[in-house]
């Protein structure tokens, strides 16, 4: 593609932040949208009949495995899904092998994300390994453009030393231009949940797999909800999965404190009931939940007290996957089902559900308005053109990723990616990726 | 039943099915007395044995009873194979099945890994123990036992008493006795009950000497020593004073009420030393019966398929 090339998405219905209105849209290769309008034209046609064109999607929350477990996913598939998705920002966790604690490895990702489909941004863990003892060189990390920060897939156990944690990211907006640092929290407190392999409750006592309560969950949304008061620094709550983590955040928020929440697609969709087979494919953490929980999420992303959906895309090879309940690794493929799923299962206006998806993430992880920005001449050309009403079948083997080990394999769903622009480049058209 | 491929749980059975095998056992109970208590009902069939945890008393049972029927056995322990190697569970399994058995009989910490194992292979599965969840051959052998002392137990009532929360057994004689038409009470304190009971045909007190005089059949379940380690009892001595079947109890239950364990037991823990011996505890008896039951569940489900009749025939 040349220079000079522009595209024009033609025949939809642009939706961001500011509302909704009929246009085609024109962006260049440079990465700007050109024009918003009527009855534009371009070097190059994307049709857009009966579809949304949003902001591009921005996941809080993406595991791609690199470096250290590229048979389950790489920087680069797992980019393509999450374009595949709507996606043109993820942000990639840290649990890596090694950890994305120090900048040697955090570089090693921006590096290998150079040239991928999507902007991977990497986050970094909070403490040194993920081993929750001492902090990671974060001004050194924010530096090198970090701007969340979490040991995800545990929590901070050490009261003090998150409240360290919180009170020294907070004095780091002047590396980052004066974004804002987050502090990104698993809530799972570990003395309630070690050894334990899904949500404890009616399901767990008839399988005899050991169960952790909810309050497992809500004891480190409590104590971090009371840190935030103290430091002052904001705090995100990462997939929140409980009744009580979400009415905790509802009435933080009410109170005016620093923060932000994010759900999980399968935590408003799938309930520990899913667990009745011993599949592993069910086996997540948090884990899935009971129906009142998936009632009381889907609540909280109604009102706002959810700011975001994550995926928590966590993609496990079939040979990690083919072990016992117990044995096997948790975690669930979400990139490319998010919208559908979202789209499927939430009952609210497609300008929230867009939200959700796009500008909210988007400002939470300081990547506004370059991602989730409005749709006008002159912003940055990251878009999602979805098409809300075509129903199709998941199935695992058509992903993209490396793996497959998505839970909603042979579910029929609502709602279809239909062509992603990353900065000005149809990275995927009519459901193809395009390298 | 007939149709049945696997015993993976005692969910899994109705109560003419819990019948029938009850029945079968009669037979096999008969085959054990005599002088050569063999019979070639197996002949031709080979069974492995999958133990991922340690056992002796279970895999000695079936393994006698797989002789009496003169099945061939093939063991898979793991201390001598490659599961120390880090093959994972489908690899084992389909390594085993490739060898051509026809039934795999299996034990693992984790619930929910035989059932796991059924995708991985043709050959009929027998849950022998699966973490907390289900051991359906130790509440068959349980059931058959009280049968033999008390006839129908609809109505009966057994208290389950211990630590109910870690135990496969506890969770298999619920279901089986409660499919029989017994009244099932659990008693234990809230540490070592499942965190919920819901749909679960059970009554449940945290006071032994309540129902002590009124049970027909006292189940003590085995306290793991080490869960002691976790605090889910302050101290052995006030568990056994609690919830221990102590001579003093023992002597509060009626007649002909019948003390059950799966054992091994721990002597002074969850039962008494001298209560253990006497007359109305029938513990060595579920250890016999164990095998005739197990011969029963082998023969229906790798057996050659005749209905009951024929097959009590071919047994005699």
């Amino acid at each position: 593609m040349s220079g000079s090339t522009t595209t024009v998405i033609k025949g939809g219905t642009v939706i961001d932040q500011t509302g909704s209105r009929r246009a085609d849209v024109v962006v260049s290769a440079e990465g700007t949208v050109l024009a918003v309008g009527e009855d534009l034209d371009g070097d190059r046609t994307l049709d857009a009949t009966d579809c949304v064109i949003s902001p591009g999607f921005v996941d809080l929350h993406v595991h791609l495995r690199q470096p250290g477990k590229e048979e389950a996913e790489t920087i680069e598939t797992g980019a393509r899904g999450a374009a595949l998705g709507g996606f043109t920002a993820v942000v990639a966790m840290p649990n890596t092998t090694p950890a994305m604690d120090c900048a040697a490895v955090v570089r090693e990702v921006i590096d290998l994300a150079a040239d991928t489909i999507c902007d991977v941004r990497p986050s970094a863990a909070i403490t040194v390994g993920r081993d929750g003892e001492s902090l990671t060189p974060m001004a050194e990390l924010v530096k090198l453009g970090v701007r969340i920060f979490t040991d995800d897939g545990t929590g901070v156990q050490d009261d003090r030393l998150m409240r360290t944690a919180l009170e020294y990211a907070g004095s780091l907006a002047h590396l980052s231009g004066g974004r804002p640092i987050v502090l990104a929290q698993h809530c799972e407190v570990n003395a309630l949940s070690e050894g334990t392999y899904m949500h404890e409750g009616e399901w767990s006592s008839r399988l005899g797999i050991p169960g952790q309560p909810a309050e497992a969950e809500e004891l480190m949304v409590m104590r971090d909800i009371a840190l935030a008061r103290l430091t002052g620094t904001r705090v995100h709550f990462q997939h929140m999965s409980t009744a009580g983590s979400v009415a905790m955040i509802r009435a933080a928020k009410a109170a005016g404190l620093p923060v932000t929440a994010e759900a999980a697609t399968h935590h408003f969709c799938l309930t520990d009931a899913c667990c009745a087979d011993y599949d592993p494919l069910y086996k997540v953490h948090p884990p899935l939940r009971t129906d009142a929980d998936v009632a009381a999420v889907k609540e909280g992303l109604a009102d706002g007290t959810i700011d975001a959906i994550a995926t928590d895309h966590a993609p496990h090879t079939p040979q990690d996957k083919e072990r016992t309940f117990a044995e096997a690794p948790p975690g669930m493929l979400g990139l490319e089902t998010a919208f559908a799923i979202a789209n499927t299962h939430l009952d609210i206006p497609i300008e929230a559900l867009l939200g959700a998806l796009s500008w909210r993430p988007a400002a939470i992880a300081g990547l506004d308005p370059e991602h989730g920005g409005p749709v006008v001449e002159g912003s940055a050309a990251n878009l999602a053109i979805v098409d809300t009403e075509t129903t199709w079948t998941v199935s695992g083997a058509d992903m993209a990723s490396r793996s497959n080990n998505t839970p909603y394999e042979g579910m029929a769903v609502r709602g279809r990616v239909r062509h992603t622009i990353l900065k000005g480049e149809p990275v995927v058209i009519d459901g193809e990726a395009q390298r | 039943m007939s149709g049945m491929q696997h015993l993976l749980s005692m969910a899994d059975l109705d109560r003419d099915d819990i019948e029938q095998l009850l029945n079968l056992t009669d037979s096999f109970a008969e085959v054990s007395a005599r002088q050569i208590p063999k019979v070639p009902a197996l002949r031709g069939k080979t069974i492995a044995w999958l133990f991922y945890e340690d056992s002796t008393r279970t895999r000695l049972s079936f393994e006698t009873a797989a002789k009496r029927l003169s099945a061939d056995s093939m063991n898979f322990s793991v201390g001598s194979s490659s599961i120390n190697k880090g093959e994972s569970l489908r690899d084992t399994v389909e390594t085993i099945s490739a060898m051509g058995v026809d039934g795999i009989v299996v034990r693992h910490r984790g619930a929910g890994a035989p059932q796991r194992i059924t995708q991985w292979t043709d050959a009929c599965v027998v849950n022998a123990g699966d973490g907390w969840h289900q051991h359906p051959t130790q509440a068959l052998l349980d059931l058959y036992t009280a049968a033999h002392h008390l006839g129908d137990l609809d109505g009966r009532r057994i208290a389950i008493v211990g630590d109910i929360k870690h135990s496969r057994v506890a969770r298999s004689n619920a279901i089986g006795f409660a499919t029989m038409g017994a009244d099932v009470t659990f008693v234990a304190p809230r540490t070592l009950l499942p965190p919920s009971l819901e749909g679960w045909p059970v009554t449940v007190t945290h006071d032994l000497d309540e129902v002590i005089g009124e049970v027909d059949i006292c189940y003590l379940l085995r306290m793991q020593l080490e869960r002691q380690e976790q605090s889910v009892v302050p101290t052995l001595r006030e568990f056994h004073e609690e919830y221990g079947l102590t001579a003093a109890r023992a002597a509060r239950m009626r007649d002909d009420a019948l003390i059950m364990h799966p054992g091994p037991m721990n002597r002074g823990v969850e039962i008494a030393g001298e209560v253990a011996d006497r007359p109305n505890a029938v513990i060595t008896e579920q250890v016999t019966n164990g095998i005739a039951v197990r011969m029963a569940v082998l023969y229906l489900l790798l057996g050659s398929g005749l209905d009951l009749v024929d097959e009590r025939a071919h047994v005699a």
